[in-house]
């Protein structure tokens, strides 16, 4: 089954892919990355981190519709989000769209969050990129809002597209399931073909879509990917033929 | 008990017609009723408790009453089949007396419109369930409805007690005796080990331990119970009893009808086959199960009833009340698990209190014999082992106040003297009670507030009630305790196979054959085999949040032998008794199917503990060092204890591998030698399997433990956090679970203290982890476990590894699956 898969795949990719994990990153377009076990992404040449799908106040949005979740996921991202800026000391971010779970989040923030965020814009470039959650960004975000980037021919965008150029992007949220020993383990994911990377949702009640899911066909045909698994210390690569549906 | 006797003249010629004799214990009640003194009756089935429950009303409301005068008698049973066969039941008396009794049921099968008409105009007798008495109690017109009401009668009340439901249950008892003062609440019990915990849950308690009465009716004929021993020596482990299946067939042609009772549905689903492959004479048996479709179970109750089938293969799922026609063999093929459970369960045979039950036990391994033995022994001394008594949950209590806030508002000090009036509660705390209170309202964090969102506010007149009428929808949609697992659909399907050595073509999908949970699935990969609605099934794909399968080749060996242990664990007094039995050589002879050599040979080549102490036994097989314990706690309790040990020796360095749990044992498999570290004093056992474990070890697995995260996931749907999932929402269980384990993470790291993390700990302390139970063994076992190294395996643990690849080793996945995943990948690529 494994074989099918290489040689359905044209192999090579693969195989190249499979080798950067190794190094502990992987290449989209002309980039060499690493992805972390955060979900975040670091672009060595440009001192750039990339994040996706924060979707901050996710938790009081459910509780406008009486859903009382607890109130701490905006928290909770941004201090992840501080401990991998930490890390890496990036010189720019740049958050690849919904970071903003809805119109009225940005209100609904509170004061320390609001602290917090600015704290981590000092001293870096801060680039937001709109979502289909937040098509518009407040000022009071800081920062600068983009609808798309380019670094070195890749683009960064919020929805993948399917075909064109190389690019990084979010949206999907994709998760893998991973079967081994009789068992399945169900973590947040990279999936990329080395030419497109889909990060995986930063945000900590922002949920995960299988990577076999249809939604990602389009954008890998063939499953013509590899996985890049989150796990507690490191990040492991993972091929389709490893994965399991929902 | 004394009672008045004289039943009215109506009343006393009906039962003369039907040739019968009013039973001393139907008398008692109808005496207790006219003092306005509730009654706990606990009889033996056959006994006429349904009839002798409501008598008293009969007998009240034969007496005329003004026209509209409301409810008179509510009836309230665990299941809405049973309050439909009671209707029916009390049409007999009704009919034949000619008395002016309206009679109904109400379900959640019940019409929208005759719901309505029955808050309107409401019979003389309500029959109906938990969830519906917490729907009407938070209806505005609860106070109208109830207000009048004279009596409550609780069915299978020891069955509802052990349950959340019983909470909820406890919760409306405690309304309707503050609604309907001077209400005589009558509950209906089999035999119970303590019957004065259930005479306090029917009472307000106040402090000084009120009880309501007690009606016994005297035991009925001494069952007629025996071990089947088909074969002189049963194997050492496995669950399927194939070798008894003959004479199980014989037993089935001997007789009318015959249930065949088993612990889990692949067991039911192995046993049925079985039967079927020697059913030479075709006889009429059926399939009874929890995953089977609703409408196919529905078929075979009805058959059941109309006495057209000769056996059914059941699960649990037949253990209540419900008289299934003319049963009069009961088979329990495995462990009874439980003394009391195995009575009820012979209860279904011969619903008639003179003559005697027949059973017939059939143990399929050589422990199983051992627990056959001392479940019979109980039977014969007629010793119980019922659960200790719940503490309320404090997730049922946050369900009951937003109902309480829908019913017209509440003043805080009165519903928690209400509340702690009902015995599951009377332990409750005013700051527990508070909490939950701001946890309805404001969800109760402590560093960030919601009060703009509140679902419940405090009005001026100090009562608090619900924000806005959409919140009484949300209540009426969520109630009820009963939070299914989510189930996905299984499908058969036919693979169009393409050309030889290409992958399968698609799948169509053919008709749905039942649902299995979907913690199971996760389990399956393609091309797996297991057993389900009587057919070896091979596992396809899964499409469309369904699981689908194609028929195998006839002869096919199921691979996945899933839920082959049991789903309720071996009782702690079983457990007790056979610890006796294998401390005690003289009672071997008793023991059939090999298990006097057995355990002879065992205490040659090994030893055999105490009835207080803890066997461990280290060895070396086939390259690994394994350890087996021997603590007959129960599954549940040793998978958790499974789990922290394989921690510590992980930390000790003494590199596990592996797990696996069994009733009776757990053996811990890994690379380093157990028996050479514990010699050289680099491990000692007291300090492994020290109290301590349930300290940091425990914490620290919780944070990331699945079941911890599924017990979470019943608590915020009861509570409300989290909204049950209906059919046809568009919402998947995988995406709630989801969402229910990001929250606990949330919640566990910034507010550990939270009222439903600590709900939740109540629950993993009885339920999935049974921590209380294993905290109870490491204290008994301190300063008594007794090791033995050995060269090799003992004839004990054969019986415990053998389950090695039957049960599922080592519940949770670990990242190291993540690892080997990787490791090929990259195998791969360099080769």
């Amino acid at each position: 089954m494994r074989q099918d898969a290489l040689a359905n795949d044209g192999g090579g990719g693969q195989v190249g892919v499979a080798r950067a994990a190794m190094a502990a990153g992987l290449r989209v377009g002309a980039l060499d990355c690493v992805a972390d076990r955060s979900g975040a992404l670091f672009v060595e040449r440009h001192r750039l981190l990339a994040v996706a799908d924060l979707h901050l106040e996710k938790g009081s949005s459910f509780a406008a519709r009486g859903a009382l979740l607890p109130p701490y996921d905006s928290r909770q991202t941004l201090m992840a989000l501080a401990a991998t800026i930490a890390r890496f000391d990036p010189a720019m971010v740049v958050v690849l769209g919904d970071t903003l779970h809805d119109r009225g989040a940005f209100d609904r923030l509170g004061g320390d969050e609001r602290a917090l965020i600015a704290g981590l814009q000092a001293g870096r470039d801060w680039l937001w990129l709109t979502g289909n959650h937040d098509p518009a960004l407040p000022l009071a975000l800081g920062g600068s809002v983009h609808a798309e980037l380019t670094f070195d021919g890749v683009a960064l965008r919020h929805i993948p597209t399917s075909g064109g150029g190389a690019e990084l992007a979010g949206h999907l949220h994709p998760a893998a399931r991973v079967f081994g020993r009789g068992r399945t383990l169900r973590r947040r994911c990279f999936i990329t073909d080395g030419h497109r990377c889909v990060l995986p949702a930063f945000g900590a009640y922002a949920g995960g879509l299988n990577v076999l899911d249809r939604a990602f066909a389009p954008l890998f045909p063939g499953r013509g990917f590899t996985a890049h698994v989150l796990g507690t210390d490191r990040v492991y690569a993972v091929d389709p033929a490893r994965l399991a549906s929902d | 008990m004394s009672a008045d006797p004289a039943l009215p003249q109506a009343f006393a010629d009906w039962f003369a017609a039907r040739g019968w004799v009013p039973r001393d214990h139907q008398l008692a009640l109808v005496g207790l009723a006219r003092a306005g003194t509730s009654a706990l009756l606990v009889a033996p089935p056959g006994a006429g408790k349904t009839l002798a429950g409501f008598l008293p009303s009969l007998v009240d409301l034969a007496a005329g009453r003004p026209r509209g005068s409301g409810l008179h008698t509510l009836y309230i049973s665990p299941l809405k089949a049973l309050a439909t066969d009671v209707a029916r039941n009390l049409e007999a008396p009704i009919a034949g007396m000619q008395l002016p009794v309206r009679v109904e049921t109400r379900t959640g099968d019940t019409p929208a419109h005759k719901r309505a008409r029955q808050m309107e105009r409401p019979p003389d007798i309500l029959l109906t369930t938990p969830e519906q008495l917490a729907l009407m109690l938070a209806h505005r017109e609860a106070i109208a409805l109830f207000g009048g009401l004279r009596r409550v009668v609780l069915d299978e009340l020891h069955a509802l007690v052990t349950s959340k439901r019983g909470d909820l249950l406890a919760l409306g008892l405690a309304r309707l005796q503050q609604l309907a003062p001077g209400l005589v609440a009558v509950g209906l019990s089999a035999t119970v080990r303590e019957p004065d915990d259930l005479r306090r849950w029917l009472v307000p308690q106040d402090g000084s331990g009120a009880m309501a009465a007690l009606v016994e009716a005297r035991g009925g004929a001494r069952a007629d119970i025996r071990i089947l021993h088909s074969a002189r020596f049963l194997p050492l482990a496995g669950h399927t009893a194939l070798a008894s299946m003959p004479e199980i067939y014989r037993a089935i042609t001997a007789h009318r009808t015959t249930l065949v009772f088993v612990n889990t549905r692949m067991q039911a689903e192995f046993v049925f086959q079985e039967l079927w492959r020697i059913n030479e004479e075709g006889l009429a048996i059926a399939l009874h199960h929890g995953s089977l479709d609703v409408g196919q179970r529905r078929k075979v109750e009805a058959a059941m009833v109309a006495g057209s089938l000769r056996a059914v293969v059941c699960t649990s799922t037949l253990d209540l009340g419900i008289d299934w026609g003319d049963v009069d063999l009961v088979v329990n093929v495995g462990a009874p698990k439980g003394a009391s459970r195995l009575m009820q369960r012979i209860g279904r045979a011969n619903h008639r209190l003179d003559e005697p039950s027949k059973a017939l036990l059939v143990p399929a391994n050589r422990f199983e014999i051992l627990e056959c033995r001392a479940a019979l022994d109980a039977v014969a001394e007629a010793a119980q082992d019922t659960p200790d008594p719940r503490t309320g949950g404090l997730d049922v209590l946050a369900q009951h106040v937003l109902g309480m806030a829908c019913a017209g508002g509440f003043d805080a000090d009165e519903l928690f003297a209400e509340v702690t009036g009902a015995a599951v509660y009377a332990g409750l705390t005013r700051e527990d009670f508070d909490a939950v209170l701001a946890f309805v309202a404001t969800g109760g964090y402590a560093l960030a507030s919601y009060e703009r969102f509140a679902k419940i506010r405090r009005g001026s007149d100090g009562l608090w009630r619900i924000a806005n009428p959409r919140l009484g929808q949300q209540y009426r949609m969520n109630v009820g305790t009963i939070v299914e697992e989510p189930m996905l659909k299984v499908r058969l399907g036919r693979v169009r196979r393409a050309a030889a050595g290409a992958p399968s073509g698609p799948v169509r999908g053919g008709r749905v054959l039942g649902e299995v949970e979907e913690y199971f699935a996760e389990t399956l990969t393609p091309g797996d085999t297991f057993i389900f609605a009587g057919e070896v099934l091979r596992y396809e794909t899964m499409a469309e949040n369904e699981v689908l399968v194609t028929r195998t080749q006839p002869g096919t060996d199921p691979k996945i032998p899933a839920y082959a242990g049991g789903k309720f664990p071996l009782s702690s007094f079983l457990a007790v008794r056979v610890r006796a039995m294998l401390a005690d050589p003289a009672s071997w002879p008793r023991l059939e199917g090999g298990v006097a050599e057995w355990l002879g040979t065992q205490q040659r080549k090994s030893v055999l503990p105490g009835r207080d102490e803890l066997l461990v036994e280290t060895f070396p097989r086939g390259g690994r060092f394994f350890l087996v314990a021997y603590p007959f706690e129960g599954r549940l309790a040793h998978q958790t204890l499974g789990m922290l040990l394989t921690r510590r020796l992980d930390r000790a360095r003494l590199r596990p591998l592996g797990f696996v749990a069994t009733d009776y044992g757990l053996a811990v498999w890994g690379l380093a030698d157990l028996s050479a570290a514990l010699a050289q004093g680099r491990l000692t056992l007291s300090g492994l399997f020290g109290e301590d474990m349930l300290g940091d070890d425990l914490e620290e697995w919780l944070s990331e433990s699945a079941l911890m995260k599924r017990t979470f996931r019943h608590c915020a749907i009861i509570a409300g956090l989290i909204e049950r999932r209906y059919p046809g929402q568009e919402k998947t269980g995988r995406q709630i679970t989801m969402s229910s384990d990001l929250v606990y993470d949330v919640l566990r790291r910034h507010e550990p203290g939270h009222i439903l993390l600590k709900a939740t700990r109540a629950d993993a302390a009885t339920g999935l982890l049974d921590l209380k139970r294993l905290a109870a063994m490491l204290s008994r076992i301190r300063g008594r476990i007794v090791h033995k190294a050995l060269e090799q395996v003992s004839p004990l643990a054969i019986s415990v590894m053998l389950e090695i690849g039957r049960e599922a080793v080592y519940g949770e996945a670990s990242e190291d699956v993540l690892a080997e995943a990787e490791a090929e990948l990259l195998g791969e690529a360099m080769a």
